[in-house]
C-alpha cells in the first residue's frame, strides 16, 4: 500500500513527482517554460479563466459526459458491473480536447498566435487544430510518417480545420519523433509559438498542466458515482500511453484509498516479444522528452522502437506521475496485448453499439478482465477515452476486409 | 588545474582565440575514430568536444541527428567512445575532451560509473544539452571525479540566471548563438557581439560561441569577440560521405585549416 498521506501536494515547485518529472530541456526552452508555468499559475487560480473554461467545457466540448453503465457486456463478462466514462462523446471523439482548449484558452491570455502540436494517432493534433480554427491561431502539427500512413483519415480532418501536417521522417517516424520535432519548432520560435503537448509527459509544467485540464474527467466520474449509486467504484481502469486520460480519471481518487488503480499498457505482440510499448510494465527510469521517467530503451541509453496497433499508445516513455503512482505502489500498469484489445474493440461494438478507439480499447480489454475477478455486485469504471470511427480502416486492413 | 583551463590559459598567454571542432562519434567510421581525433588537433583544435549518439537529440537540426543515426546503427555506445578518448590520450595527452551529449545514456550506464571510466579514459568535461544547471545534481559523482560541466547559456537566458549561470560556470561557458536547433539559421553579429561581452563581462571563465558558425568567414566574424568558437553541423557534414582514412583525414584538414587560418589572422 501507498505511504503518500496526499498525492494533490505532487509535483513540487519544481515539477518533480518524488525522483520523476523535472524540466530536462536545453537552455534555450528555460525561460519559455518559466513564462509559461508564472502564466499558469497565475490562471489556473483566476476564476475569471476558470470559469471562461468551464464555459467552454460545458458549450463547446458538451461535458459533462455521462457515465453508462454496459450491462449487455458486464452480463456476457459474467462478473462485475462495467461502467464507462464516456470520453468518446466530446466533440472531436475523445479526451484529448479537455486539454487543448485549457492550453489555447493559456496560449490566448499569453499573447501567443501560433500553435504546434505532436500527434501520434491524430487525436491530440484533430483537437488542438479543431481549438486553433476556434480561436483563429495558426495550428502546425508534427506527425510521424508512420502514423500519416495509419491515420490517413485524422490527417485529412486536422487540414479541413486549417492546420499544416508536417510528417516527420527522423527516427522511427512515430510519436517521439514528431515529439523531437515540435521541440525543435518551439526552440526555433520560442517567442510566437504556444507548444501544445498532447499528454501528461515533456518538462515542467506540462506534466501537471495537462493533469489539471484532464482532471474534469476523475473529478465529474467521482461525483457521478456518488450520485448515481451511492459509493465509489471499487477499480479504475484507462489506459496508458503517455497517460493523460488515465491521469485524468485517476486523479480525483488517489486520495481515496479503496480504489484500486490500474493502468493498461500497450503490450503489442506481448512483452516477451520485445514488440510493445509497456513502459511502466517493463522499461526503467530514465530521461526522455524533457522529464524523468520509465523509458523503454537498450543497455546504452538509446530510445527502443515501440509496437503498438494503436498510434496513440505506441510510445516509449509515459508521464512522471504514472512512474511516481507505480513506484509509490499506489497504482498498478499491466499489458493488454493486441490481439486483446481488438478482442475487446469486436466484444464492446456487438454488445453496446460502441466503437472505441483502439487505444480505449486496451482500457475495455482490462476492464473485462477485472470485473471477472469481482462480485456481480463489484464496479470497475473504465475510462472510455475515444472513439473508434478513426481506426475503422486499420481494422479491416489487419482482418484482411477491403473497405 | 584541468586540461580545460590550462588550455584557455595559453590561448590568452598567445592572443589567440580557441578552435572547438564538434563531431559525432562513430561517424562517419568508428574504425578510424582516433585518426580523426588526432587529425583534428592537427589541423588546429585546440579542445575537442566529441558528441555522444543519442536516438532522440532534440536539440539537433538533421545533420547531427543522421549522423547519431548512422553511429547508432553501426552500435556505437559509451563504451567505444570511452575506449577512443583512451586511445587518443595514448598520443595526446594535452588537447582537452568534452563528451557532448544527452543524460539518459549516462543514467542508464550509471553516473558513478560513467564518472570513474570517463576520468579514467582522459575526459576532461560533460556538455550535456538537457540537464540544465536545475537538474544537474543528478552530476555530483561527476564532479566529486574531477569532470567539468560545461554549462550552455542562450539568447533567451534571463539576466538573473545569466548571472547564476555565468557564477556556477567552470571550463568555459558555452553560448548558444541563436534559439533553435544545431546546425540552422544565419547570425546576426552585431547582436550576439553585444550579448557574448555580456557574458564575458559576468563569466568568470571564458566564453565560447555556436550553432550557426559554418565556415572560415562566420568564425572569424565570431572571433572577433568570443574567446573560442564551436564548429558542429558544417564540419558534420562535410565528413559525411568519408570512405577511409585518408579521406576523412584530407577532409578534416581542408575543412578546420582556413578556419584555424582564419582566426588566427585577426
Amino acid at each position: 500500500m501507498s505511504k503518500i498521506a496526499d498525492f494533490n501536494l505532487y509535483p513540487d515547485a519544481h515539477g518533480r513527482f518524488g525522483e520523476y518529472g523535472g524540466s530536462y530541456v536545453a537552455e534555450t526552452l528555460m525561460a519559455p517554460l518559466a513564462e509559461l508555468s508564472e502564466a499558469y499559475e497565475r490562471l489556473s487560480t483566476d476564476p475569471a479563466f476558470l470559469a471562461e473554461l468551464d464555459r467552454d467545457l460545458q458549450h463547446y466540448v458538451g461535458r459533462p459526459s455521462p457515465i453508462y453503465h454496459a450491462e449487455r457486456l458486464s452480463r456476457q463478462v459474467g462478473g462485475a458491473r462495467i461502467l464507462f466514462k464516456r470520453e468518446d462523446l466530446n466533440h472531436t471523439g475523445a479526451h484529448k480536447i479537455n486539454n487543448t482548449i485549457g492550453q489555447a484558452l493559456v496560449a490566448r491570455h499569453m499573447g501567443k498566435q501560433r500553435v504546434i502540436a505532436e500527434t501520434g494517432a491524430g487525436q491530440h493534433g484533430v483537437a488542438t487544430a479543431t481549438v486553433a480554427a476556434r480561436f483563429g491561431m495558426r495550428c502546425v502539427v508534427y506527425m510521424g510518417a508512420v502514423d500519416i500512413e495509419r491515420q490517413k483519415i485524422n490527417v485529412y480532418r486536422m487540414k479541413l480545420l486549417g492546420a499544416e501536417v508536417v510528417p516527420v521522417t527522423s527516427g522511427s517516424k512515430t510519436l517521439k519523433d514528431a515529439l523531437n520535432e515540435a521541440m525543435r519548432d518551439w526552440v526555433t520560435n520560442v517567442a510566437d509559438t504556444f507548444y501544445i503537448i498532447g499528454t501528461v509527459a515533456g518538462p515542467h509544467p506540462y506534466p501537471k498542466m495537462v493533469r489539471d485540464f484532464n482532471a474534469v474527467v476523475g473529478r465529474e466520474a467521482r461525483a457521478q458515482m456518488l450520485a448515481q449509486y451511492g459509493r465509489l467504484p471499487d477499480v479504475l481502469t484507462a489506459c496508458v500511453g503517455g497517460g493523460s486520460n488515465a491521469i485524468g480519471l485517476f486523479h480525483a481518487f488517489l486520495n481515496d484509498a479503496d480504489v484500486r488503480i490500474v493502468g493498461a499498457e500497450a503490450a503489442g505482440e506481448g512483452i516477451a516479444t520485445g514488440h510493445h510499448a509497456a513502459s511502466l510494465a517493463a522499461g526503467r527510469p530514465g530521461v526522455l522528452h524533457g522529464n524523468r521517467t520509465y523509458v523503454l530503451c537498450d543497455d546504452n541509453g538509446q530510445i527502443t522502437e515501440t509496437h503498438s496497433v494503436s498510434a496513440g499508445l505506441d510510445y516509449p516513455g509515459v508521464g512522471p506521475e504514472h512512474a511516481f503512482l507505480k513506484d509509490a505502489g499506489r497504482a498498478e500498469y499491466v499489458g493488454i496485448t493486441d490481439d486483446e484489445a481488438l478482442e475487446a474493440f469486436h466484444l464492446l461494438a456487438r454488445t453496446e453499439g460502441i466503437l472505441a478507439a483502439l487505444e480505449s480499447s486496451h482500457a475495455v480489454a482490462q476492464a473485462i478482465k477485472l470485473a471477472r475477478e469481482l462480485p456481480k455486485d463489484g464496479i470497475v469504471l473504465c475510462n472510455l477515452s475515444g472513439r473508434g470511427d478513426k481506426d475503422v480502416h486499420t481494422i479491416a486492413a489487419r482482418e484482411g476486409v477491403s473497405v | 588545474m584541468s586540461r580545460i583551463d590550462t588550455r584557455f590559459a595559453q590561448l590568452k598567454a598567445t592572443g589567440r582565440t580557441g578552435l572547438i571542432p564538434f563531431v559525432t562519434a562513430g561517424d562517419p567510421s568508428p574504425q578510424h575514430m582516433v585518426a580523426m581525433m588526432h587529425a583534428l588537433v592537427e589541423s588546429g583544435a585546440d579542445l575537442i568536444e566529441l558528441g555522444v549518439p543519442f536516438s532522440d537529440p532534440m536539440a539537433d537540426g538533421p545533420v547531427i541527428q543522421h549522423a547519431s543515426e548512422r553511429a547508432i546503427a553501426k552500435g556505437v555506445g559509451l563504451a567505444q567512445v570511452l575506449g577512443w578518448v583512451h586511445a587518443f590520450r595514448e598520443r595526446d595527452a594535452e588537447t582537452p575532451i568534452v563528451l557532448m551529449g544527452y543524460l539518459n545514456p549516462l543514467e542508464i550506464h550509471g553516473y558513478a560509473r560513467f564518472a570513474q571510466e570517463a576520468v579514467a579514459a582522459g575526459v576532461d568535461g560533460v556538455l550535456l544539452v538537457d540537464c540544465p544547471l536545475e537538474e544537474s545534481t543528478v552530476l555530483q559523482s561527476l564532479r566529486e571525479a574531477g569532470l567539468q560541466q560545461i554549462l550552455l547559456a542562450a539568447p533567451t537566458t534571463a539576466p538573473a540566471r545569466m548571472a547564476q549561470l555565468c557564477s556556477s560556470a567552470e571550463g568555459f561557458l558555452y553560448y548558444v548563438s541563436f534559439a533553435g536547433v544545431t546546425g540552422a539559421a544565419q547570425l546576426s553579429v552585431s547582436e550576439i557581439a553585444e550579448r557574448v561581452a555580456e557574458v564575458r563581462s559576468l563569466a568568470g571563465t571564458p566564453v565560447a560561441v555556436g550553432f550557426g558558425i559554418r565556415d572560415a568567414a562566420s568564425a572569424a566574424a565570431i572571433g572577433g569577440f568570443a574567446d573560442a568558437v564551436v564548429i558542429g553541423s558544417a564540419l558534420v557534414e562535410s565528413l559525411a560521405a568519408a570512405t577511409d582514412a585518408a579521406d576523412i583525414t584530407g577532409r578534416v584538414r581542408s575543412f578546420l585549416q582556413p578556419i584555424r587560418a582564419a582566426l588566427d589572422a585577426r
